[in-house]
């Protein structure tokens, strides 16, 4: 447990809605353990858990059954709280506060005396592409400012852990492209970031390991390469030689693709049909020259995932 | 300043810069200040009475204006911080959920105080131009109404804690008004002496705040001087009132998920 930033073990939550106070579960034994300096995407559909998970990891609400651990301690540790930083989704701020006065009150909560405070929240409204609106109210702020200024209340304190709820949401693509390169600093500053996202593509691209969660429940986690090598949605056969009746024969059992002189590129959809190709090619004394597994990117991945849970 | 201080002076200062920034509180002052003007012409129909009229209606008004504000402030401020979830970036910096209870309180204290200072001076200065002087007394009624106020408003955010805006507005001007008829409620008892009436209402005099242990509204009017045990008690009374809701919430809040 040592080594982990991280550590949820068997976490159940319960939440009571509606006027009869009706128990649904939010999230159903999560075991998640996220290292040191690791970046960790958390993939799920809308009211997956994500948001719930997160939220227990920084102590704003609390299991009903299981263990977490944040740095070793309790989350609702204050001295754990020094060395976070967390972005809530969608966050609404003091819309009355300039955004240098916003990020003042966040850097006086963690006690940075002022002349460095000062120097940090220069350092930050510059690292979000803020540094000309520092004297502007939040209320006049666009939802991709807010959420760059977000970002930066979450630095604040130049956190060890870093937690943000859906960052990317409503950014656009320069934004998107921006936030990802800040993540990727920080990750080259040996900081361990979770964070939860929608966009896919994004996950892929920043993420070390990912866990997909469903329905309250964690259904997958791991590397990217080990998640996405693992699931082989088909087979590809390059084949030379043989005829016609050949590859009438071949598409009982595989789409044909593509076709250059003697040589037939085919698609195998089911696993079982592999040993049938092969077979049929060998009949017909042709020569197998490539196999090569198609393997799902990772929104095919998610897709499927959830797909398994709606059956 | 100890870090404590700083984190629970950081939020109760931002506490107040939103509150004066709400229009609202100015209207409520306006009409105040309107009423405290327009009593300055009563005599019309009180020969004879006119600065014992400028006193009662002054002192009533800034009671009850007082109470709109403490009400509003104490609903509206810490509702909000819940429901448009800015209370997520608070509870996960280095803050525990006391010092933001405190020191949002103490903000909404402050706001309250501000308001109550800017209604009393111009009572002041209209009483001062009509009779000439402001005694002790009536300083000491305001400062007793602040008191008072500080109760309401601690009331109003106990109950925004766990309700919806409208209906802690509802409890807190209700307990407003029992406030003000406790004593009445504590005599009402004996008559249904040894039944289950007189303990619930014995319950209930105890519960809701004695809010007469403030009002010597009528004292400072009629000139009658208030004993220094009697302020005193009020004053003790007032702060252990808000110290016990203080706890409750504490413990309430310590324990809530925000969802």
């Amino acid at each position: 447990m040592t080594e982990h930033a991280v550590y949820l073990r068997g976490v159940h939550k319960f939440f009571r809605t509606g006027f009869a106070m009706k128990k649904t579960q939010a999230l159903s034994g999560v075991s998640l353990e996220i290292k040191k300096g690791e970046v960790f995407g958390y993939l799920g559909p809308n009211g997956s858990g994500k948001t719930t998970t997160l939220k227990l990891i920084m102590g704003i609400i609390f299991p009903d059954k299981g263990v977490i651990r944040v740095m070793n301690r309790l989350p609702k540790d204050v001295v754990v709280k020094e060395k976070i930083g967390f972005l809530p989704e969608s966050p609404y701020f003091y819309e009355y506060l300039t955004a240098g006065e916003f990020l003042d009150f966040y850097a006086r909560l963690f006690n940075i005396p002022s002349p460095a405070r000062r120097e940090r929240i220069n350092y930050l409204l510059k690292l979000v592409g803020l540094e000309r609106k520092s004297d502007i109210a939040l209320r006049l702020f666009s939802k991709g400012m807010l959420q760059r200024i977000g970002l930066a209340q979450a630095l604040i304190n130049d956190p060890e852990l870093i937690i943000l709820d859906e960052p990317m949401t409503g950014l656009d693509p320069l934004g998107r492209a921006e936030v990802k390169q800040i993540i990727h600093g920080l990750k080259n500053r040996g900081k361990t970031i979770i964070f939860s996202s929608h966009i896919l593509p994004d996950v892929e691209a920043l993420a070390d390991r990912v866990g997909i969660i469903i329905n309250g429940s964690i259904r997958d986690v791991g590397k990217l390469d080990e998640l996405l090598g693992k699931r082989v949605k088909s087979m590809e056969i390059t084949v030379r030689g043989g005829d016609e009746t050949m590859v009438e024969q071949l598409n009982e059992y595989a789409a044909l693709k593509r076709s250059v002189d003697d040589r037939y590129l085919f698609t195998i959809n089911k696993m079982d049909n592999v040993n049938k190709v092969i077979d049929v090619v060998r009949w017909f004394d042709a020569k197998i020259e490539t196999v090569e597994p198609i393997r799902m990117n990772l929104e095919e991945l998610f897709i499927s995932e959830i797909k398994k849970d709606v059956s | 300043m100890t870090s404590f201080i700083i984190k629970v002076w950081a939020i109760g200062e931002n506490t107040f810069k939103e509150a004066i920034r709400d229009r609202i509180l100015y209207s409520i002052v306006f009409f105040a200040v309107l009423i405290l003007v327009v009593s300055t012409v009563l005599d019309i129909v009180t020969i004879g009475q006119r600065t014992k009229i400028i006193k009662d209606v002054g002192l009533a008004s800034i009671s009850l204006f007082g109470a709109l504000i403490a009400i509003f402030v104490g609903i509206g401020l810490v509702y909000k911080e819940l429901d448009k979830r800015t209370i997520y970036t608070i509870v996960s910096k280095p803050v525990t959920r006391f010092q933001f209870l405190l020191g949002k309180y103490l903000g909404l204290v402050f706001t309250i105080f501000v308001e109550v200072a800017a209604m009393s001076l111009i009572f002041c200065l209209i009483v001062y131009s009509q009779s000439g002087s402001v005694d002790l007394l009536l300083l000491e009624a305001i400062a007793l109404t602040f008191l008072e106020l500080m109760i309401v408003c601690a009331v109003a955010r106990f109950f925004s804690y766990f309700t919806t805006p409208i209906l802690s507005g509802r409890f807190a001007r209700g307990d407003y008004v029992i406030g003000h008829l406790t004593y009445d409620l504590y005599e009402f008892s004996s008559t249904f002496k040894g039944t289950a009436l007189e303990t619930t209402l014995k319950i209930l005099y105890y519960v809701f705040p004695n809010l007469d242990n403030f009002n010597i509204r009528s004292n400072a009017v009629h000139g009658l001087p208030v004993s220094g045990d009697f302020l005193l008690f009020s004053v003790t009374y007032g702060l252990l009132y808000i110290i016990l809701l203080f706890v409750i919430s504490s413990f309430i809040f310590g324990k809530r998920d925000f969802k």
